[in-house]
């Protein structure tokens, strides 16, 4: 602010303004910041906070859009609670989420360490590996109905040539979930191991080097010195994959649409379906309140739990 | 350390030759399928490379579906993202770095909160706002949320704090206003959180499904992802067809990859370190 005084020697002439000036400053700044800040602010504000305290409003009515809703308190709460087809929709994104996410981790690792070594064709392997995560969650999904298809499906295929059995993979009930699970591995791994590459190239290289002058074999290296150090992009890796997991929607709705039989139906899915198939809003936006609540409180025990083990090692 | 045999060549090309393929294959195959005929795709065991070159399938695409529009569609929404994610969330984000003004603190928090807000706790309360205001069902109602985001307008904020003031400061002194220093002094530097910014939110906004699934239901003004969701449930065997609105939806992403790469690497890797 010294810098405006300094070029507006005027104030000192005229003390009438003097003594209004530093408020109209105040006021002009203040305009000038929202000016700037304003329009993004109303926008990201408005379209979130606003819609997110009315969704929980409708969570407590029964309503379907068109007619007057009616304020039935915690009940969709309760009902959902005990709904069959809530509780399978969770077991679903829970069992998607206990698999993807540790194995979005273990393979990004594996990969990144793979990807850091200095051999030939790497930049080939680099690009052939990052490339299914641009490709949108809805082309994944149909290529993988054209991979997956039992009657003429490279993957059939490839049991075939190896002498294994024939499968139906999204067709069956008992495969479906889990080959989802494949599907959006191969879709994500791309992004954790860009992660964990940048990671690995940010540990000190004096640090690996003095464990090997110690004599130190390459796996201990890698337990003991690469590993701790990469624990906080894990943290951060584990977090960002869950709330991926738990808010699967896209691939479900271009795969399986929740079937065979609701076998690979999620949360989000049925809160789309709830929604915006039988319009029931109010039952919706309590069962949106819920999965919030719980991907909240799972991120913050995945990140609970990264702190303490954090402070054990050191 | 004596060994008996050693390979010709790195071991870890056992491990990285065969999840390349796995990674790449299947997007390979999904170009050289959009090529076939309906016959040669539905042989056992599937050939992957077509014997002659057919275009049927981009022909039935065209004529039966409103693939185009939904193309055309796709590029002004996206379009329209990135442009206004450029000069929107620069713009918040120089405010809140480097200007002081009432209610800072507060806009800002309210901004870090909405990134905890999950897209389907917003989607039922926006479509109601959306559908009083009159504009579901309009290309509208897909990028009004894309305008901008708490993302961008943090990446910006960061970036600019990082930014040396003295030369602002140089520029404010000759005279320069605010507007003009931010245009032609700040903006110039922070090419790369721009670039940043703008690969973000093209993968993003090109990507997008659910939330204008929920907001189109006319399919002239249907997105790629959506109309290709939608033509998928309708028409589960027509894979030709299917493979050629993938390429359709998939090819021009992965081109401005492939032509882009290190952008595109330090993009994920910045989202992951600062998102």
């Amino acid at each position: 602010m010294a810098v405006t005084f300094a070029v507006t020697p005027r104030t000192q002439t005229r003390p009438a303004q003097a003594k209004r000036g530093p408020r109209g400053r105040a006021v002009r700044r203040s305009l000038t910041g929202w000016a700037f800040a304003g329009p993004a602010t109303v926008i990201v504000v408005g379209l979130s906070i606003f819609p997110a305290v009315w969704a929980f409003f409708i969570s407590r009515a029964k309503w379907n859009g068109i007619a007057p809703a009616t304020m039935v308190g915690w009940d969709n709460y309760r009902k959902l609670l005990q709904d069959p087809d809530m509780i399978a929709a969770t077991r679903h994104t829970l069992v998607l989420t206990a698999i993807f996410v540790p194995g979005s981790i273990v393979l990004g690792i594996l990969i990144a360490v793979a990807l850091n070594q200095r051999i030939r064709l790497i930049g080939f392997y680099r690009t052939c590996i990052f490339v299914p995560y641009v490709a949108s969650a809805a082309a994944t999904g149909i290529l993988a109905g054209f991979v997956f298809n039992p009657q003429f499906g490279a993957a059939n295929d490839i049991l075939r040539t190896l002498g294994l059995p024939q499968q139906q993979f999204l067709e069956s009930g008992h495969q479906a979930l889990y080959v989802i699970c494949l599907i959006l591995l191969w879709g994500e791994v791309g992004f954790t191991t860009v992660i964990y590459l940048a990671a690995l190239q940010d540990i000190p290289r004096e640090l690996v080097e003095a464990a090997v002058v110690d004599g130190a074999s390459k796996w201990r290296v890698f337990r003991h010195v690469t590993l701790p150090e990469l624990r906080p992009v894990t943290v951060f890796v584990a977090v960002w994959q869950t709330i991926t997991a738990m808010q699967l929607f896209d691939l479900i709705y271009t795969t399986t649409r929740g079937g065979p039989l609701n076998s690979t139906q999620t949360v989000v899915y049925y809160i789309y379906e709830l929604a915006f198939q039988t319009q029931r809003l109010g039952y919706g936006a309590a069962a949106a309140y819920l999965l919030f609540i719980v991907t909240m409180l799972l991120s913050l025990g995945v990140i609970l739990r990264g702190r303490r083990r954090g402070t054990e090692v050191f | 350390m004596r060994r008996s045999w050693r390979l010709p060549f790195s071991p870890w090309h056992l491990l990285l030759m065969p999840l390349a393929l796995i990674f790449a294959l299947p997007l390979v195959q999904m170009v050289l399928t959009s090529f076939m005929s309906s016959a040669e795709i539905n042989q056992f065991p599937p050939k992957l490379i077509p014997t002659s070159l057919h275009f049927e399938g981009y022909r039935h695409l065209f004529s039966e579906t409103h693939a185009l529009r939904w193309f055309a569609n796709t590029v002004v929404v996206s379009g329209i993202a990135v442009v206004a994610h450029l000069v929107l969330c620069s713009m918040a984000g120089y405010g809140f770095a480097r200007l002081k003004f009432a209610g800072r603190g507060l806009a800002f928090v309210l901004i870090l909160a909405t990134v905890m807000i999950p897209i389907q706790l917003l989607m039922i309360p926006t479509y109601l706002m959306f559908a009083r205001i009159g504009i579901v069902d309009t290309l509208a109602a897909a990028f009004v949320p894309w305008l901008a985001s708490a993302f961008g307008i943090f990446l910006m904020r960061q970036f600019f704090l990082g930014l040396p003031v003295e030369l602002e400061e140089a520029a404010l002194i000759d005279g320069c206003g605010r507007w003009r220093t931010f245009r032609s002094i700040v903006l110039p530097l922070a090419k790369p959180a721009l670039t940043t910014l703008a690969i973000v939110t093209l993968l993003w906004s090109w990507n997008d499904l659910l939330w204008p699934l929920v907001a189109i239901s006319d399919d002239t003004k249907f997105t790629l992802q959506i109309g290709l969701a939608n033509f998928q449930g309708m028409r589960r065997t027509e894979w030709s067809q299917l493979m050629a609105g993938n390429v359709l939806a998939t090819v021009p992403l992965i081109l401005a990859f492939l032509f882009a790469q290190k952008k595109f690497i330090a993009t994920m890797t910045f989202t992951g370190i600062k998102g």
